[in-house]
């Protein structure tokens, strides 16, 4: 039929299409419009006081981590420190909603995480002082190395979600993820491989409020980001990122779902970036003093020690008690900080390949070479030698 | 090509130190100021002016809509240029750091480096894609990596990277003028380097595809770019205490690749070392060496040797400097090239 014969549009009558209707019911999937709270209000009365004042301690402990590692920044110890000071709540009660056997894929300002789960201090700082890439054995703390390209490692969680699903074992993976990295394509395909797969995996986008200098406002026009999840076909679910109680008890019902085969849900914890994006930053480029200092108020420790002293589970006493135990975790940091990492330049080598290629072992042997002219005794002589 | 920066104006204004990271940024605005279709787009550019500080002001002076702030999404940035150049504007793209653009590689290869060969030359892309690279700043992991080899594997684009503070400017403008996809490298350790520039007439500048004679000398020729030229000249003047006259030729550009001004110099000198910090197999040097050894076999004395970087993953800060080629050995391979034939 050429163009000159299609018929008029009078004699076009439209078929009515077949049937259709959505494969989910969008209803179910959409978050509330306000942000879940559980402290400062009726829910709190629910809340276990035992839980509460163990978030408190682990609270307190983290933004003393923060503090000395910004500390250690100045003084050079560290290469580069991006401090989650106001994010505490988000990435201790992620940790904390984990069991052993579960998986935890942080992105890289999520120390506090890996240190609440039981990673050592010093262990999760050595990727950012620069002495290792990972100073850690991924597979020993089931903690995935602290990803810096934004995003690549959530498709990552739900490989490892959907492999141990498939193994027969009820493992969760919780990954992390800042409000920008969700603009990154690997956002998207993890999110949609997990839904279709119904994959354990839980995402919790901590909205800080910036990537970098750019505000939520010019990274998405949608009306949350815990709106992205009813498009893939999970639940999205929005929640104080400043409220412990409130974080902990929503990731722990995504948690419990995921570990019962009900598949993957995005949670999107509304929280504020206190510091600048590292110390590197000058975030007086980007951002006003008056709408930090509003955020202060709304400070994660404080919330509950409001809460917890307010129901008589905390006095002065407890709270020294409690920065005591900070004071003395810092201590130790900073100490064991400022000792000199023992690197070995030979271990630029030893880990390429299972074994070394023909070209690696001459490129050491010219590297040992150079160090031995430069080194009094020579390397071999400290055992060096006997290194794959 | 264009050589919008040779027409750039008089030297008139008063020379004041500038470091390479402020050219950068005046190339880019005079090249917006000149021409409304220059747009510059990336992740922080705006309101921050670029981790590196490149694009200062320019959102200011341009408004948004020309220095946009984007999503935080590389393939993203990359495939909106690309439809931005099919409409007639030339975007000109920062990618925060090196080891960031790979998620727009899908979109550089397939689209950027393909659309004027797909469509017969009726739809060239004008867009320059600038990649901090490098390493030598003690950043952590994927902040370090040298590219330039994937990139110089892929017909279609051109590879620059500037390594003075006049070329930053003019090989920039240069650039962004150019009808053709420019991948424009600029060697993050050197961003801070100075140099008596002036803003208000820069230097004139060789064109893209030319490399210049930074050095004269009768010994060797070590052929370099980017962040290894300071290394190469430093190596040089430390080499005349053993007697070595080298002369150092800076490619500026590695895709065209000059071979006239490199077979020359090698012809003159009979012998050449590759110098770079991106890994040797595979890298920029296997093919540097092969093009001068087809060139110039007759008059080489020695074998063309490489200086590279390790065949590793960049390694920690702490470990950079193991990895990183510096003067030491850059001298060890110009001894290497009293060569005997039985050696
Ligand atoms: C693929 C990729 N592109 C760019 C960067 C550079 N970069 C590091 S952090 C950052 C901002 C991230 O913001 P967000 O995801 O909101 O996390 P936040 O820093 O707020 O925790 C950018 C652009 C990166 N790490 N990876």
């Amino acid at each position: 039929m050429t163009v000159q014969e299609l018929p008029g549009a009078a004699a076009y009558r439209p078929t009515p299409p077949p049937a259709w209707k959505p494969l989910t019911d969008p209803a179910p999937l959409l978050p509330d419009p306000e942000p879940y709270r559980v402290l400062g209000t009726d829910a709190a009365a629910d809340a276990d006081p035992e839980l509460l004042l163990r978030l408190y301690a682990e609270l307190v402990r983290g933004r003393r981590y923060n503090v000395q590692a910004t500390a250690l920044t100045k003084q050079g110890r560290l290469a580069v420190y991006p401090s989650s000071t106001g994010q505490e709540a988000c990435e201790i009660a992620a940790a904390m909603v984990l069991e052993e056997r579960d998986w935890l894929f942080p992105s890289y300002r999520d120390t506090l995480a890996a240190v609440a789960r039981g990673l050592d201090p010093v262990e999760a700082l050595t990727l950012l002082r620069g002495d290792r890439h990972t100073g850690y054995d991924p597979r020993e703390h089931r903690i995935a190395p602290l990803c810096t390209p934004l995003a690549t490692q959530l498709p990552h969680a739900v490989g490892l979600a959907h492999a141990a699903r498939l193994k027969g074992d009820d493992v969760v993976a919780l990954a992390m993820v800042g409000d920008g990295g969700t603009s990154e394509g690997d956002f998207h395909e993890a999110l949609n491989f997990a839904a279709v797969w119904r994959a354990p995996v839980v995402f919790l986008v901590q909205n800080n409020g910036f990537a970098i200098s750019v505000p939520l406002a010019k990274q998405t026009a949608a009306p949350s980001l815990a709106h992205k999840a009813v498009g893939y076909g999970m639940p999205g679910r929005l929640v104080d990122g400043n409220d412990a109680a409130a974080v902990h008890q929503v990731l722990g019902e995504a948690v419990a779902r995921a570990r019962r085969g009900e598949g993957p849900t995005l949670i999107e914890a509304v929280t504020y970036r206190m510091d600048a994006h590292t110390n590197a930053d000058d975030a007086t480029r980007y951002r006003g003093d008056a709408e930090v200092e509003a955020w202060r108020e709304h400070d994660p420790i404080r919330l509950l020690e409001r809460e917890l002293t307010g129901r008589g589970l905390l006095d002065e006493e407890g709270i020294a008690t409690v920065r005591e135990t900070a004071e003395r975790m810092a201590e130790s940091l900073r100490e064991q900080m400022n000792a000199d990492p023992v690197l070995d330049p030979m271990d630029l080598f030893a880990h390429v390949y299972e074994e070394r290629t023909g070209q690696l072992r001459e490129q050491a042997e010219m590297l040992r070479g150079e160090l031995a002219a430069e080194h009094d005794p020579p390397l071999e002589e400290n055992g060096v030698e006997g290194r794959r | 090509m264009s050589t919008a920066a040779a027409t750039a104006g008089e030297r008139t204004g008063r020379a004041k130190p500038a470091t390479m990271a402020q050219a950068l940024g005046r190339a880019l605005r005079d090249a917006m100021a000149a021409d409304p279709s220059v747009h510059v787009l990336g992740e922080d550019v705006g309101t921050l002016g670029g981790v590196f500080r490149v694009t200062d002001g320019l959102a200011k002076e341009f408004g948004d809509d020309r220095c946009t702030d984007t999503p935080l999404a590389e393939a993203g940035i990359l495939g909106a240029a690309v439809g931005m150049a099919m409409y007639g504007l030339r975007p000109v793209v920062e990618m925060q750091f090196d080891a960031f653009a790979y998620p727009a590689f899908e979109q550089l290869i397939s689209h950027v480096a393909k659309m004027r060969n797909r469509t017969a030359g009726a739809m060239p892309l004008p867009i320059t894609v600038r990649v901090p690279y490098g390493g030598g700043i003690g950043g952590v992991e994927h902040h370090s990596d040298s590219s330039e080899a994937y990139y110089m594997a892929t017909p279609g684009l051109h590879v620059v990277t500037p390594a003075t503070v006049d070329d930053a400017y003019g090989l920039l403008r240069e650039s962004i003028a150019s009808d053709d996809p420019v991948v424009f490298l600029e060697p993050k350790r050197l961003y801070w380097s100075k140099a008596d520039w002036s803003p208000d007439a820069p230097a004139q500048v060789e064109p893209i595809g030319r490399a210049v004679v930074r050095r004269t000398g009768r010994s060797a020729t070590l052929i370099t770019y980017g962040p290894s030229l300071p290394v190469c000249l430093e190596a040089a003047e430390a080499a005349t205490a053993e007697g070595w006259d080298l002369e150092v030729v800076d490619l500026r550009s590695l895709v065209p690749f000059d071979d006239e001004t490199v077979a020359a110099s090698v012809r003159r000198t009979g012998r050449a070392v590759v110098v770079h910090e991106s890994s040797g197999f595979g890298g920029p040097g296997g093919e540097i060496a092969a093009r001068v050894t087809e060139r110039c076999f007759h008059h080489l004395e020695a074998p063309v040797l490489r200086v590279a970087g390790f065949d590793i993953p960049y390694p920690p800060p702490m470990q950079e400097r193991h990895h990183l080629p510096g003067v030491d050995r850059v001298l060890d391979a110009v001894a290497r090239l009293q060569w005997e034939a039985d050696s």
